[in-house]
């Protein structure tokens, strides 16, 4: 099952996290309590230029020392804090959430053309997979992700995200099944810039896995999402394919469509599923990707999940259920049903 | 020691009470196994091959044939095999020739695979009411795409595609030659795979006049004997594979017995009449990697880089490195032969003891090409010993694009695996160049049964891809999370990079 909501405000005035709280919470129904996380952007404004690491930690101690270690390797951490938290009944503190805001030093890179992010990416990748009891969960700038197990209203007291104001939110209210409910597994998942919110299963991880993992990228999470984020990461940022592109990577237009489109349609929409095939993804997905340039929403080539989106002013909404949209904003412009692989965009106004 | 002193294979009897005289038997047995003595058919059941063709032909059902009647004194180690092999060498002081793949009772490892299913977490797909995309292209394709959005928003693809091979199907009928198998054999397979949107390999024996209406299907082969090659030859085929190997004799070349050299194999393979075509055991012109790719490259001249060009490797110890090799030269795919492949004739000790599975072998490659970040550079084509449809679903599942078959195909034609091949009198009129044989293989109704196979397994593969909730095969191949081994080694498990049942 699995509930997702996310909004952008295309003009980029902040919303704080209480009203899509309410939106997450009604979607109770698809969730099972043990999971549920939000992302937002543009809530660190007075670190934007550093690299904001969210960390679960298991302690203070041995993980923690040798997180600080590696990121000092690697360069300088302006600020760092236990995420502020407010203990909650109903929710078993596993971890510790701390947060470090973090510049990498270029010079360690030479020869990369995207250095701060090449090396940010390998220190996520590297902490995840090395470092007993540390989590790395969320790395952009300007970003955060807050989760834990626990229904969507618990977790958002937890981390008081009603303190935060962003532009662009996700959230997601959890059914595990690949995993148990433990706090890395709630989502957003969060590579950089990158935060996706998934519900459904993934029937082609095995190959997007490995597709991913030859170009460097290891997944760490034991879930399929994951892998969501790291594909956008290759497609969007390394690859530069535009959304609607990546969208079209993911998710395809069948072989039938193709044959039947203009010459220069056929073209590029072959190019890519022969170039893509190993990213395209199948099974029942609804997802909702985030940069800070703003969102898209889009299903599976046959829309196996429901995906609902509504505009109203500067604001777009795409979720799984309408009544949850209508929780944040009762009076819409514009309600539709975006067709099966077809991408909705929203873009913050340049 | 003479030959009587060596147990029978094969008993065949005619029930008397059954049998009336019609003398089907003698006229359909090649081996002289059969004659009419009086009122009676006398049976010699010493040159009985069990390929059944009598017992199919016989319209009273009055043939019984036994296997092994009168057997050795068991023994262990000095099994019936290796006895009758050495009273053969001992006889003849030659090598022991087989036909068809290997004969040894290795366990598969596909059997030991076994495939997903979807339930309520991710709903299946029903191909009946579902699209179901199997359509594969086999080449190079691009590590990326460069693509410019224009001013005016319009999107920009600066990125040319190398011709790929586009294949309604992801199975293949591999390189069966003209002189190896009838031409009728051939022709049959080619409107089959004509049909079904595949394609077929021509093998080492040059293209028949007959068969360039469908050429456009068909791959044609340069092996080290060059047989049947010209620019005409290289020309008309819908792609090139270049031979090194094949799973069944690695190491080794193939050779075509005079007698199977007519006027017509004579003239298809550019060689005189009735002599021997032995294909060297390596390419006299390829004694290194950089060799290959001078060879490729060559082709792709010669044929304006319109076309792609294949490799064939037998799957050998080193087939991760030597795949990872070609996938750095020009080539588009790269065929991979597992050690149950198929042949007409092959030394016995080469078929049944060097090489290694096929499954092994699909999953080393990928993953070395992965490792190496080149699995875009190059197809990977699997063969050897593919018998249904599941066989095909793990293989692609395991890493590769497209499989071929080849005595699948022969056994859609009537070929009852009776390993003979090497003797030229296939009374199915497959392997063999009689023209009292080959006529009894009818194109107009054979290509129809092959066809018929090819489209049962598309359909199953489609059901278990939608069972498995996967409506394009992009996302099956490699998609090892959905397989699991069963009873197979950890060793194993971790070279097929798939985990135990239950896990």
């Amino acid at each position: 099952m699995c509930g997702i909501i996310s909004v952008i405000d295309r003009s980029k005035s902040g919303m704080d996290g209480s009203r899509i709280k309410h939106a997450l919470s009604l979607m109770n129904e698809r969730g099972s309590g043990e999971g549920a996380g939000y992302a937002a952007y543009g809530v660190y404004p007075d670190f934007s230029e550093y690299y904001a690491l969210h960390v679960f930690f298991n302690n203070l101690v041995e993980p923690k020392g040798s997180v600080d270690e590696i990121l000092r390797t690697w360069g300088e951490i302006e600020f760092e804090e236990e995420i502020p938290t407010v203990e909650q009944p109903d929710l078993r503190r596993t971890h510790i959430p701390w947060r470090y805001f973090f510049k990498p030093d270029i010079s360690l890179m030479p020869g990369s053309t995207t250095p701060e992010e090449d090396i940010v990416t390998m220190l996520v990748m590297k902490i995840n997979t090395t470092i007993q009891g540390a989590l790395v969960f969320s790395s952009g700038k300007n970003i955060g992700v807050f989760k834990a197990s626990g229904w969507p209203e618990t977790v958002a007291d937890f981390y008081q995200i009603d303190q935060y104001e962003g532009y662009i939110w996700l959230a997601h209210n959890r059914y595990p099944t690949n995993t148990s409910g433990w706090w890395g597994g709630a989502h957003p998942f969060n590579l950089l810039d990158w935060s996706v919110v998934h519900n459904g299963e993934i029937t082609s991880y095995g190959t997007n896995r490995r597709y991913i993992e030859s170009y460097g990228y290891r997944c760490t999470m034991f879930t399929d999402t994951e892998v969501v984020a790291y594909l956008c990461d290759l497609l969007g940022r390394k690859h530069g394919l535009p959304e609607e592109l990546m969208v079209r990577a993911f998710a395809p237009p069948f072989w039938d469509e193709i044959d039947r489109m203009k010459e220069a349609d056929c073209t590029l929409n072959s190019a890519i599923r022969l170039t893509y095939g190993s990213a395209l993804m199948n099974g029942p997905f609804a997802i909702v990707v985030a940069t800070a340039d703003g969102i898209v929403g889009f299903t599976d080539r046959i829309k196996l999940r429901p995906l609902i989106a509504a505009e109203a002013g500067d604001r777009l909404y795409i979720s799984s259920e309408e009544a949850a949209i209508r929780r944040m904003e009762p009076n819409l412009d514009r309600v539709w049903m975006p067709k099966a692989g077809e991408p909705v965009i929203g873009r913050v106004r340049v | 020691m003479s030959i009587g002193s060596i147990p029978i294979k094969f008993k065949v009897r005619i029930d008397p009470s059954r049998c009336m005289l019609c003398e089907r038997c003698i006229e359909n047995c090649p081996y002289g196994t059969y004659r009419r003595e009086g009122e009676t058919i006398f049976v010699d059941s010493r040159n009985c091959v069990a390929c059944h063709r009598c017992v199919a032909m016989c319209p009273r059902d009055a043939i019984t044939i036994e296997e092994k009647p009168v057997d050795y004194r068991s023994h262990p180690v000095w099994t019936r095999g290796a006895r009758e092999a050495i009273y053969n060498q001992a006889r003849t002081g030659r090598i022991v020739l087989a036909g068809m793949g290997n004969a040894t009772d290795l366990p598969s490892i596909f059997d030991r695979l076994l495939l997903d299913a979807c339930q309520v977490t991710n709903p299946s797909i029903d191909p009946l009411r579902e699209p179901m995309e199997l359509r594969t292209y086999l080449g190079k394709k691009p590590r990326k795409l460069e693509i410019k959005r224009e001013k005016d928003g319009d999107i920009e693809l600066n990125t040319t595609l190398s011709p790929n091979l586009k294949l309604n199907i992801p199975i293949m009928i591999g390189h069966m030659s003209y002189g190896a198998i009838s031409l009728n054999a051939q022709l049959s397979m080619a409107r089959a795979v004509s049909n079904l949107g595949t394609y077929m390999g021509t093998g080492e024996g040059g293209l028949h006049p007959s068969l360039r209406q469908y050429q456009d299907n068909m791959i044609v082969q340069v092996a080290s004997g060059r047989f049947g090659v010209d620019i005409d030859y290289l020309e008309r085929g819908a792609a090139i594979e270049i031979k090194i190997g094949q799973g069944a004799k690695p190491g080794i070349g193939g050779h075509l017995p005079g007698e199977k050299v007519g006027p017509e194999v004579s003239q298809t393979r550019m060689i005189p009449e009735r002599s021997d075509a032995i294909s060297p055991a390596p390419h006299h012109d390829i004694y290194s990697i950089e060799d290959l790719k001078q060879l490729v490259h060559s082709l792709k001249e010669a044929t304006e880089w319109r076309k792609p060009v294949f490799v064939k490797i037998a799957a050998v110890h080193n087939v991760a490195a030597i795949a990872s090799g070609i996938a750095r030269s020009s080539a588009d795919a790269v065929v991979i032969d597992g050690f149950r492949g198929g042949t007409g004739a092959a030394p016995r000790v080469f078929r049944d003891h060097v090489g290694i599975p096929i499954e092994a072998a699909i999953a080393a490659v990928d993953q070395k090409l992965r490792a190496q970040g080149i699995r875009n550079e190059i197809s990977i084509i699997a063969s050897g010993g593919m018998r249904d449809s599941a066989d095909v679903t793990k293989a692609i599942a395991l890493g590769a694009d497209a499989i071929y078959i080849g005595t699948a195909a022969l056994i859609a034609m009537g070929c009852r695996v009776c390993g003979t091949c090497y003797r030229g009198l296939c009374p199915w009129g497959i392997a063999t160049q009689d023209a009292k044989l080959t006529q009894r293989l009818d194109p107009d109704i054979e290509w129809q049964h092959v066809a018929n196979l090819i489209h049962g397994w598309t359909l199953e593969i489609s059901e278990l891809m939608g069972a498995a909730g996967i409506n394009s095969i992009e996302s099956l191949r490699g998609n090892r999370d959905r397989l699991r081994g069963y009873m197979l080694d950890e060793e194993m498990m971790n070279v097929l990079d798939v985990k135990p049942v239950g896990a």
